[in-house]
């Protein structure tokens, strides 16, 4: 008698070696898609979107790349997910986090064809995990105390983190930006304060760091382009037309007279507005809504700078850094708060005019003005700006940082072989492999800078076999060198984050021993 | 397939398109219901224990969900099979009922299933089968009892509970493994301070467990109240609100609409004017009327009709109404313009906008308020009340939700769950439910069982022994069904399975004590009161009898009748 079928037509049901053969060629040929961008030397990807216009996007950002393919196996979502995990937690270290799982996973596939339970390959590396951590940890450097030691350690994380990415070219320039603007935040990670602004034309050179607020607006035609000492006030109301706001109230007329009579009542109510307005002492307005050219020109005359169509973000954070409140009545100016700045003036970057406020009353917050020569360009700089951002953030508040290029993987790989010899029975043919995992990473690293990856990791094992040793891969001179001398360094949040979450996701998917794909949803004919 | 024929060999059609009808009967539709639940349970006998394997399900929309929580995998495998749902549904009623061990009772459904094949091919009757499962289970349960032992805790030594917890934890997925200390004295804290142990009895409805994208799972905490998805109406309200005494509306805060259908005619400057005059007059006579009306008097509605007030105007007096009547949060249904909003940010009224329907009856039930349907019916007597409100906002994305704890009227509490991705969350979520469950249990009936397939070894033997004073084969099937579970158990973490189990069933009859188990995570000794893994009684007797009645349903069914391929 034919076994039933218990699940539905199109559904499909993979077991045992099948199923673990498909998890594992799904994440492996993931990890090789993102392993070509790893490391200073490391390629970009081309990604066209589907989407109407196809938009094209140039990046080497681990998990951009990955966001934006459609994937169908899911082994390959899995370590999709974790890339993302890592871009949320720590901001940086996305191609590190899959490249590592995907090696991982390489060596099990490995262990299992030598009949190696996936059990026993999972508790291997569990102690692995945690041996290269607390040997990671016996190696770290915290500057917490000294300030001036602290700052160089985070221009070196910036610059390191900054080299793999586009602006590689003016990373001293960038990584002084980067820093600058994570010390104003004062600790806190709250990246909001600090905005960015694009703006195609200059080159990446030309972008600064300015504190305070830029407004991407134009101030109104004839009213003042420089104020000092500014009374602002934050408004988000009607100023085209005031609607009358009764359940069904219209206008009715019968000849044109009575509608310009009409009309000049109305302009009469909107010039009370804009008195009432005016009354709170103010000398300039920011409205979110539109502001019509008649109280426009009410505004320039009473020589109130009026700033219309302010956005959304624009105006909370405007509100946030000016100290002010967004008001929608005018009716009792005494008890609006108002917003302070020392300077309101219009300045020029590029063609265009923006607006400047600085002096504001929250300190914290920074504006960076990206220039470039294009949209791609600007747009991939600043998602290396943000993940410099983010890492270095992450590290003001965790300051253990560690030395970079290969570095601590090879003290971990060290380790862990070290730990393997030491361990009886199965287990240790997986925590091998979790150190042959581990050295991938610096070879993957010398094959894309286009060096003899096999001498130079052997050259690095050798060196690493001495006490307190430094040695990393130079990928610009393509040796072996002193990560300490050259100033290589990496915030310790990170790579503990990325050992973790790789372990994590290679264990979640050797665990699975039976893939279930229930049938696609039937998109509705349209007949 | 015809059934019957008349005297000139027609056949005579009974069922409505008859041969259109795959139809199975007798002992050919037994065996391939069997082989439907087998097959079911064959795919979960792999995760059962903590050594289990997981599954993963790719969803018809193509997420992936990665667990080894048996109700799970069958919700989501999308199953055809009229007997597979079956076995879903024993997964499923496990799971509302005691909320844990589903995947056991569907992999000791299956072991029932097999003997039962096996006693069928001997030509045994599906009843006499039936029976005999039937009283061997009841033996089980006695046995059970009879084993089982007490478990002590209190409300000011949570450890215990805690400790179980973990061993339901335990199976679970790493990321879950890795922080599940903490997870544990999360769920003993949200059922001990909703457990009411004067009577034993634990609502779970009253703890809600919420999940949220981003932050650590080792950011996922206990808050004594409710939270709500919806931030401020207004970013510069205040973010913290003591002993709140909340309004709650479904009205909104924009013009009223009249009833009654009216046209207001501007044709002339003249109404126009007259109509911005009258506006304010009104609204003087207003304040005069509105103070009388509200301060106790008045009759009428028809204030709030009138179709020539002054929004704006009418607003302050409303807000200066709510704030009269002593409400220092207004959560409303609706949404309010920027005028309204602006005047609550200004009366230093926070509020909320756009709160759900279900939500809002939840804040009603927790801070026992009412909800009010219009601004004139709102008393004090209506307020909600709670000890504190605040907005919490997350990490480096914008991401805001709104906590209500410490409620007047409930004792409810939210598990908020945070973590990198859905499916992170999606499995705390389920793990988290478990742990609950069994906290819960615990509460209602304390006596335990020893876990790691001790329990199911030492029944085993009851029942043998029984089964040497009853006459039947089904007895003794029932045992050997029995012995699959410890058997799947040994199978997944490794060990050999048939010597293992022999072991400690020897080992439990010599010793005459039931505690002896598997040695799932190679502690070194199988002495389950050691390793400290048990389970509760409720829970291993409904597998039991659970298991018990779907076969016995399963088996007697002597006839399938289906629409052959459509």
């Amino acid at each position: 008698m034919a076994i039933e079928r218990i699940l539905k037509d199109d559904a499909s049901e993979e077991k045992g070696e099948r199923a673990r053969m498909a998890s594992f060629v799904g994440a492996i040929a993931i990890t090789d898609l993102v392993k070509t961008t790893l490391g200073p030397k490391g390629m970009d990807k081309i990604l066209q979107s589907t989407g109407r216009g196809q938009e094209v996007t140039v990046t080497n950002d681990g998990a951009t790349i990955l966001k934006s393919l459609h994937i169908d196996n899911p082994a390959a979502k899995v370590l999709i997910d974790i890339s993302k995990v890592q871009d949320d937690e720590v901001g940086d270290g996305t191609t590190s986090v899959v490249v590592l799982a995907g090696e991982l996973l390489r060596e099990a596939e490995k262990l299992v064809a030598a009949k190696i339970h996936p059990m026993t390959i999972i508790s291997g590396y569990r102690i692995a995990a945690e041996c290269a951590r607390n040997a990671l940890l016996q190696r770290v450097v915290d500057n917490k105390e000294n300030a001036e030691k602290f700052k160089s350690d985070l221009m070196k994380i910036a610059k390191t983190t900054l080299s793999s990415k586009i602006l590689s070219q003016d990373k001293e320039h960038f990584a002084q930006l980067a820093v600058d603007a994570v010390m104003r935040l004062k600790g806190s990670t709250n990246l909001e304060a600090i905005q960015i602004i694009k703006k195609p034309g200059g080159s990446l050179k030309d972008s600064f760091l300015d504190e305070g607020f830029i407004l991407d607006k134009k101030i109104g035609l004839g009213q003042p382009k420089r104020i000092e000492n500014a009374k602002i006030l934050v408004a988000n109301t009607a100023m085209d037309t005031d609607k009358v706001k009764i359940y069904g109230a219209r206008v009715r007329v019968d000849s044109m007279s009575k509608v310009a009579e009409i009309e000049g009542a109305e302009k009469e109510k909107m010039r009370e507005k804009v008195q009432k307005i005016i009354a709170h002492g103010i000398n300039c307005f920011v409205n979110r809504q539109l502001i019509y050219n008649f109280p426009e020109e009410l505004f320039a005359d009473a020589g109130v700078l009026a700033i219309e169509h302010a956005d959304f973000d624009g105006i909370e954070r405007l509100a946030l850094v000016t100290g002010g409140e967004i008001a929608s009545t005018f009716d009792n100016p005494e008890s609006v708060k108002l917003g302070h700045c020392k300077l309101i003036e219009e300045i020029m970057i590029g063609e265009d005019k923006l607006i400047h406020f600085s002096g504001v009353e929250m300190g914290q917050a920074c504006t960076i003005v990206l220039r470039g020569a294009s949209h791609h360009m600007l747009d991939e700089a600043e998602r290396s700006l943000h993940d410099a951002l983010c890492v270095l953030s992450q590290t003001v508040n965790d300051t253990r940082v560690v030395l970079g290029g290969g570095w601590p993987e090879m003290v971990m790989a060290k380790a862990v072989d070290e730990l393997a010899r030491q361990t009886p029975g199965k287990k240790s043919h997986a925590i091998e492999a979790f150190s042959r995992s581990l050295v991938a990473i610096p070879t993957i690293i010398a094959d894309n800078a286009g060096l003899d990856s096999a001498d130079l990791v052997a050259q690095l094992r050798a060196e690493h076999h001495k006490e307190g040793c430094n040695a990393g891969i130079d990928v610009i001179s393509g040796s072996v060198g002193d990560m300490a001398e050259l100033g290589i360094s990496e915030s310790f949040k990170v790579k503990q984050a990325v050992l973790l979450s790789a372990t994590e996701a290679a264990e979640m998917i050797l665990r699975v021993d039976e893939i279930i794909t229930c049938a696609p949803r039937k998109r509705e004919d349209r007949m | 397939m015809a059934l019957a024929f008349d005297e000139y060999g027609r056949p005579f059609i009974i069922l409505k398109e008859q041969d259109q009808k795959t139809r199975l009967r007798g002992i050919e539709a037994q065996k391939a219901n069997i082989s439907a639940g087998k097959a079911v349970a064959r795919i979960l006998r792999t995760s059962l224990g903590p050594k289990g394997m997981d599954k993963m399900l790719q969803s018809p929309d193509g997420d992936v969900t990665i667990t080894n929580d048996g109700a799970t995998i069958l919700e989501q495998m999308d199953v055809d099979n009229q007997i597979a749902k079956l076995m879903v549904e024993l997964s499923r009623s496990q799971d509302y009922e005691i909320g844990d061990g589903t995947t056991g009772v569907v992999v000791m459904a299956g072991a029932l299933l097999e003997q039962a094949e096996h006693l069928l091919e001997r030509g045994i009757h599906p009843i006499r089968i039936a029976e005999g499962y039937e009283m061997a289970s009841r033996i089980d349960v006695e046995h059970l009892e009879h084993i089982a032992q007490k478990f002590d805790f209190a409300p000011t030594n949570i450890e215990p509970l805690v400790q179980t917890c973990m061993t339901t934890l335990s199976s679970k997925m790493q990321v879950v493994n890795r922080c599940k200390r903490p997870l544990a004295e999360i769920s003993v804290k949200a059922v001990l301070s909703v457990a009411d142990l004067e009577r034993k009895d634990v609502n779970l409805d009253l703890i809600k467990v919420e999940g949220k994208l981003g932050g650590k799972l080792e950011d996922t905490e206990l808050i004594y109240g409710i939270t709500v998805d919806k931030d401020m109406s207004h970013p510069q309200m205040p973010k913290q609100i003591q002993d709140a005494k909340i309004a709650i509306l479904t009205c909104p805060f924009e013009p009223p609409k009249p009833k009654t259908k009216h046209k207001v005619d501007i044709d002339t400057v003249e109404k126009f004017q007259t109509l911005r005059q009258q506006e304010q007059k009104y609204f003087d006579d207003m304040v005069q009327k509105c103070k009388w009306f509200f301060s106790g008097g008045g009759v009428g509605g028809r204030y709030w009709y009138t179709p020539l007030q002054f929004w704006g105007r009418q607003l302050v007096l409303i807000l200066m109404f709510v704030q009269d009547v002593g409400a220092t949060l207004v959560i409303c249904q609706w949404g309010f313009d920027d005028e309204a909003n602006h005047l609550l940010m200004h009366r230093n009224l926070p509020a909320v906008r756009w709160v759900g329907g279900v939500e809002l009856e939840l804040i009603a039930i927790a801070t026992g308020g009412r909800i009010v349907p219009r601004f004139q019916e709102l008393t004090p007597e209506k307020l909600g009340r709670a000890g504190l409100v605040r907005e919490k906002s997350f990490g480096t994305t914008k991401d805001k939700m709104l906590y209500i704890e410490h409620c007047a009227n409930s004792r409810a509490v939210t598990i908020f769950i945070r973590g990198g991705n859905k499916m992170m969350i999606e499995e705390t979520k389920r793990s988290i439910h478990d742990a609950l469950c069994v906290a819960r249990n615990l509460i209602r009936n304390n006596s335990i069982v020893y876990g790691g397939g001790s329990a199911e070894i030492s029944c085993s033997i009851a029942v043998e022994a029984a089964a040497d004073k009853h006459p039947g084969y089904a007895i003794r099937a029932f045992a050997d069904a029995l012995d699959s579970v410890p058997m799947a158990l040994a199978e997944n973490s490794g060990l050999q399975p048939i010597e293992t189990l022999s072991a400690v069933k020897s080992q439990q009859i010599k010793e005459n004590n039931p505690h002896f188990g598997i040695d799932c995570n190679d502690v070194g000794t199988n002495d389950m009161r050691e390793q400290n893994v048990f389970e509760t009684l409720i829970g291993k007797q409904q597998q039991i009898l659970l298991a018990t009645q779907v076969v016995k349903m399963i088996l007697k069914i002597d006839d399938v009748i289906s629409p052959s391929d459509f």
